[in-house]
């Protein structure tokens, strides 16, 4: 078939099965809503994998889908996928079945069918924003994503949990109020050029003066740099992730927040080249204070969610640094960064949550000596947390470094800054696993069993993929280089070649 | 008589050649290159995931897997050998493993006389530590992921020596670092192992960064980070640059040999089963920074104030080592001390360029013999005295465990460099070409010279001689078979490893990878020198003699000591300068963070909302549910309205 | 025909209305000072009707008879209600919509 919509399939299978699930008759714990589920959301990894069969990697944008959808503002449903889009693709479908199947029990007490459907309907626009090719779509379900999220922190989280999904809302709400006059702005632009039209491929061909550009690009960065979060606007993060369950916060930090970063390289670079080059010094040095400040946050936290979601705030300092530096190393490393940092920091919130869940507590200083109890989640806790930071062999070091080349070859002082990062990594995950899992058995600890095979189930995937993408990542690079290549052509950027090429020096070596 | 041999200059006098690495594509035994590196992974991997089906045979395949990387490291070294001198690098291309924009990295195997060397001692003495281990940790019931770990271990140190470019090294490095790191804290649940292993992999990390920010370096400046590249564009480089990277490679370096700066986690890694010490920390992975530096000659040979740095950080430590050496009474930190040491000798020819590469590598191979030798000789005798570690508690043992002792002995005579072992004929070199580059440095490489003889001479004296001062419950006891083997093995080892030197076989043998050094004749005749050392030598042994072996060990150490025991027993206070320097005022640090983040940056937000709130507080109290002020207030937006329309109609 | 005095007597009226609205206490005065500023304006509507000459002001002070008999009702009745309740006409004693 070639005109199969794949990507309306992507989007429509899971709001499918969202309100499949959400009709269920409702009783707690029910098997059902669960199981439907977990098979809606593998029908969408398998129609995300059939997306990437039929994907080729040197043609760009393809797979398009455009209808008309509002004629007098220029809006239309657009969706379409490059190398950048799929990636993220890739990741979302295949993180919500795993989440899915490792918080399998997480909403037994409460109304279990409304947290599978909120799931499900959180991945079907996250699908569509990755997939959007139109600025007013991309904004509406940008902002849609919001309701399904508010409903899973404040509907099945822990303590505080309402404060948390109000503090998150409101922040959300901020930067996309700021983002729609930046969008109401872009249409103002299209219209006063000629007919007006909300595709990217349209914007991008706009004459955007200096002054308009700047201003525009900063509403579109600031609800950007919300959501992915970046110093200042960060504190959000620890107190959402903190009360939401671990598989909320999956879905938050590891696919929603993927929109800010997605957001800057699709939006901010590709439709203001010159106000992404402008802003480049101040974004760059606010990524720096993330990378840095973020990981000593994180060091001094005794709560385990909270300390997973500020190592989260440093790793976006990486992305955020790999997009800004604005040379292909940054730009792919950032990429697959987002890939990877959702591999890893899944894994650790998954895990952490089979120990809190566990010991009924997610204090560090409550745990102890885990590992003799519970070896197989002790160790895949560790390797969760080397992938965190950056070991060599799991997927995250390709990022972490392509990303450090990136920065240094921006200036070395970006790289000497970021790659203090590595240390402080090390610090607050081997500190967290010295103090959980590690030494005499505390009380209260002994009684904690070891992974069952649902649980082992959810994480081994992750845990396969990081190794495999840690020695493979090519085939990924492939696919996301060429978009990247594309996106620096818009720019107009190239890569510094290097002060003394190899091949060149042998003759004056030899004499 | 000159130890030293007349070399033959083959460069114009005075400017000595940089090779460049410029390998051939694997053919015949050497496309089994990767096959070195498979057996110990798919052995780490069938271990580690199988679980408990593995218990039964897991430490034999673990041997196993190790001992066929030898056999084919073996093979190749053969072959190697029957190749002409320029023709004896060889390189495999597995994969393309990232290839981004100009950052283009191979999974690409490099196989020279270097590399060569490497892997028949980490296939060799690995090996044989893997056999001890079978007997050492008979008792564990957690043996099988043990050896698991050990062959990760081997895995990682192989792929660290056999690659072709940075990036693949790198991963290498960090393998052994996690090895080192599971192995360190291979006894979870103590407490102290746990703290020893976290501080190993950070303090690693620190050099690490270093090592990071030089391959960048390397890759911004040359556009490559493959040794063939890099070796053959370095010329063109500036020097600034080029020190640069050195001093970079020289923290990573640092970290991983634990060198000063970095040397506080080796004493606490003895916290690991004591085959880890052995292997990981004596004969292999902390000489991988030994290594580096020698790979990284191309740039270290044209970076001299590079190499000036590398020789004070090798002196201070080889002193440094020792120091702590003299004065612990923990078997294993005496030697772990020794390691420091010895290693500092390594760097000190490493840093020393051309004319001591070939004597670093040599060193590094003895002291692979002669410290894997020692430790699992320690590891025996704290088999037969319960695990204990304190020398104090032992006394006359050479009797008991005769083998043990007869063993380590070699070892002793080895590393003290006795005339005629192996340990003699290296540092000998390394001492006498540090007297050529200066007087001074040779000066202080021979007083370390001295001080370990003292340590050493200390060590064997309470270990196995003066009076028994063990429990009555302890029965010392031989080991079994399987640990005195190796044993055996390694001290012929350390006695013959020597032989290398014959004919200059060893120099010859690297001059493909570092170059052939030119010879500088010493102000005075080499034999002198060696002399010189020895007589130094001498007087260590003999003032721990007078001082230990004439008179009674203590059971308990002795608390009225001097500033300098005290200091030396303290690691000269590198823990408390990390404390004071780094570790406290970071602890501040985060702790002011923390509550900045939550009461400025949070506060800011949080605040806004508590304004918003209170501004409603005062607004509120406008609803005060009278009718008649409502009536009033809307007469007075009546009378507003009507008066801003007269306004704007008659204005 | 001057529309004057007209117009002068339906502000005179009005603002009595308006004082007594702000001034009175009791629901029922207030009530009456209301339908007293309504038909005030409805003095006005139909004298500037009468100028103007058209039906148009005429119309509308029918429409403002017909709010306030629905009016009357309404609030009659909720007075009615109040009074039963609390035992007091007094607009004051009726604050607890407040804040």
């Amino acid at each position: 078939m070639i005109d199969f919509p794949w990507l309306t399939t992507l989007i429509v299978v899971p709001l499918v099965g969202a309100v499949v699930t959400a009709f269920l008759p409702s009783r707690p714990g029910a098997a059902l809503p669960k199981q439907l589920a977990l098979l809606f959301t593998t029908l969408t990894l398998a129609a995300a994998v059939g997306t990437a069969t039929q994907y080729d990697t040197g043609a760009g944008m393809q797979l398009t889908e455009t209808h008309t959808w509002i004629e007098a503002f220029g809006a239309s449903y657009a969706v379409g996928v490059d190398g950048i889009a799929l990636t993220l693709v890739l990741l979302t479908s295949l993180l919500v079945p795993l989440v899915v199947l490792a918080s399998w029990n997480d909403a037994d007490t409460r109304n279990t069918k409304a947290f599978f459907a909120l799931m499900l309907a959180l991945e079907g626009l996250a699908l569509a924003v990755f997939l959007a090719q139109d600025v007013l779509l991309f904004y509406v379900v940008f902002e849609a994503t919001l309701i399904p999220a508010y409903f899973l922190i404040g509907g099945f989280g822990g303590e505080n949990r309402a404060r948390a999904a109000v503090k998150f809302l409101l922040y959300m709400l901020a930067g996309g109020l700021i983002m729609l006059a930046s969008v109401v702005g872009l249409y103002a632009l299209s219209a006063s050029q000629g007919e007006p039209s909300y595709l990217i491929s349209n914007l991008a061909q706009l004459d955007i003066g200096t002054v308009e550009g700047r201003w525009l690009f900063l509403g579109f960065f600031i609800a950007f740099a919300i959501k992915a979060p970046m110093f200042p606007v960060h504190t959000w993060l620890p107190d959402t992730t903190a009360a939401a369950t671990p598989g909320t916060s999956v879905l938050l930090i590891c696919v929603l927040d993927k929109i800010g970063t997605y957001g800057m390289l699709r939006f901010c670079l590709g439709l203001f080249p010159e106000a992404s080059d402008w802003a480049t010094p101040v974004v760059v040095v606010m990524a720096l204070i993330s990378i840095v400040y973020g990981a000593l946050l994180a060091i001094g936290q005794d709560n385990m969610l909270r300390l997973i979601g500020l190592t989260s705030l440093s790793h976006f300092g990486f992305i955020v640094l790999g997009i800004f530096v604005l040379n292909s190393q940054g730009l792919s490393g950032a990429t697959l960064y987002m890939f990877n940092h959702g591999l890893s920091t899944a894994a650790l919130f998954l895990i952490a949550g089979y120990l809190i869940h566990r010991r009924g507590t997610p204090l560090i200083s409550a745990q102890g000596g885990v590992e003799k109890v519970a070896p197989v989640l002790a160790g895949t806790f560790l390797v969760a947390g080397l992938a965190t930071l950056g070991l060599p062999g799991l997927s995250p070091f390709i990022s972490e470094f392509l990303v450090l080349v990136g920065g240094f070859s921006h200036a070395w002082w970006v790289g000497a800054i970021a790659v203090s990062g590595i240390v402080l990594a090390a610090i607050y995950v081997l500190l967290m696993y010295q103090r959980t899992m590690t030494g005499p058995v505390q009380p209260g600890v002994e009684t904690v069993v070891d992974l069952n095979r649902r649980e082992v189930g959810a994480i081994a995937p992750i845990l396969l993929a990081m190794v495999l993408v840690g020695f493979f990542p090519q085939p990924l690079l492939d696919v996301i280089n060429p978009a990247i290549e594309t996106t620096m052509t818009t720019v107009g950027v190239q890569d510094e070649p290097p002060t003394v090429p190899a091949g060149t020096q042998a003759e004056e070596d030899h004499q | 008589m000159s130890v030293l041999p007349m070399l033959a200059p083959l460069a114009a006098e005075g400017a000595e050649h940089v090779p460049v690495v410029d390998p051939s594509s694997a053919d015949g035994v050497f496309t089994l290159m990767w096959v070195v590196i498979a057996l110990p992974l798919a052995g780490a991997a069938i271990l580690l995931l199988g679980g408990r089906l593995t218990d039964a045979w897991g430490h034999l395949l673990g041997c196993l897997t190790v001992v066929g990387s030898f056999a084919i490291s073996l093979a190749m070294f053969v072959s190697l050998i029957g190749r002409a001198d320029d023709d004896r690098q060889v390189s495999q291309h597995l994969y393309d493993w990232i290839s981004v924009g100009g950052f283009k990295v191979g999974a690409d195997l490099l196989y020279d006389p270097l590399s060569a060397l490497f892997l028949l001692l980490i296939t060799g003495v690995g090996g044989l530590i893997h056999i001890y281990s079978i007997g050492y940790m008979a008792h564990d019931e957690r043996r099988r992921r043990f050896f698991g770990y050990l062959n990760l271990f081997v895995a990682a140190m192989l792929v660290l020596v056999l690659a072709e470019n940075y990036l693949l090294l790198f991963l290498g490095w960090e393998g052994v670092g996690l090895a080192s790191y599971l192995l360190i804290g291979f006894w979870q649940y103590k407490p102290s192992a746990a703290a020893a292993a976290k501080k190993a992999f950070v303090i690693n990390r620190v050099g690490d960064m270093g090592m990071s920010l030089a391959i960048m370096l390397i890759f911004v400046t040359f556009g490559t980070i493959s040794f063939t590249g890099v070796s053959e564009a370095a010329g063109g480089a500036k020097e600034s640059t080029l020190t640069a990277i050195g001093l970079l490679l020289l923290l990573g370096a640092c970290g991983k040999s634990a060198q000063v700066p970095l040397q506080a986690w080796l004493l606490d890694a003895m916290e690991g089963p004591t085959p880890v010490s052995a292997l990981i920390h004596a004969a292999t992975m902390v000489t991988a920074g030994v290594y580096l530096i020698v790979r990284s000659n191309f740039i270290f040979d044209r970076a001299p104030d590079a190499q000036t740095a590398v020789i004070a950080v090798a002196v201070v430590t080889l002193l440094w080592g020792a120091i702590i050496g003299t004065s612990k009474d923990d078997i294993k930190k005496v030697l772990a001390g020794s390691t420091m040491s010895q290693i500092g000798y390594m760097m000190l020819g490493a840093g020393l360029g051309i004319a001591g590469y070939a004597f670093a590598i040599f060193h590094l191979l003895n002291h692979g013999f002669f410290k894997a030798n020692m430790f699992l000789g320690a590891g025996s005798v704290m088999h037969a005295m319960d695990d204990d570690v304190d020398m104090r508690h032992y006394g006359a043992l050479s009797k008991m465990l005769p083998i043990t002792f007869l063993t380590f002995l070699m070892g002793y005579l080895a590393i003290i460099g006795f005339p005629g072992f192996s340990g003699f004929w290296s540092k000998d070199k390394i001492i006498e070409t540090a007297f050529v580059d200066s007087v001074w440095i040779g000066i202080l490489a021979t007083i370390g010279a001295g001080i370990t003889g003292f340590y050493m001479t200390r060590l064997m004296l309470m270990t196995f001689f003066t009076q028994k001062r063990w429990e009555e419950h302890v029965h010392p006891h031989e080991s079994p078979k399987v640990m005195t083997f190796p044993l055996i093995v390694l001290a012929a080892l350390s006695v013959l490893g020597g032989i290398m030197l014959l004919n200059d076989w060893i120099v010859d043998f690297l001059a493909p990878v570092v170059g052939t050094p030119v010879h500088h004749e010493t102000e005075v005749p080499p034999i002198v020198i060696t002399l010189i050392i020895l007589a130094v030598v001498a007087a260590g042994v003999a003032t721990a003699w007078f001082t230990i072996g004439r008179s009674e060990v203590p059971r308990v150490a002795p608390t009225q000591v001097s500033v300098f025991t005290r200091a030396a027993r303290n690691d000269l206070y590198g823990d408390a300068i990390n404390d004071t320097l780094v570790v406290r005022p970071g602890t501040h640090v985060v702790h002011g963070l923390t509550t900045f983040d939550k009461s400025v940056v949070d506060g800011a937000v949080m605040g806004q909302a508590s304004a918003t709130g209170g501004l409603a507080q005062v607004f509120r109290r406008w609803q005060n549910g009278f009718v008649r002020s409502y009536a009033l207030s809307l007469l007075g937006g009546a009378i507003l309205v009507v008066l801003a329309l007269l306004v704007v109609n008659l204005g | 025909m001057s529309t004057e005095p007209y117009i002068v007597l339906s502000a005179i009226l009005f603002t009595i209305g308006c004082v007594g609205v702000l001034t009175r206490r009791n629901a029922i005065v207030v009530f009456m000072c209301v339908e007293l500023m309504l038909n005030a304006s409805n003095l006005a509507l139909v004298t500037f009707a009468k100028a103007n000459g058209n039906l148009e002001g005429q119309v509308g002070a029918f429409f403002v008879m017909v709010v306030a008999a629905a009016e009357v009702v309404v609030g009659l009745a909720i007075i009615m209600t109040i009074f039963r309740t609390r035992r007091s006409a007094s607009v004051d004693d009726a604050s607890l919509l407040k804040y």
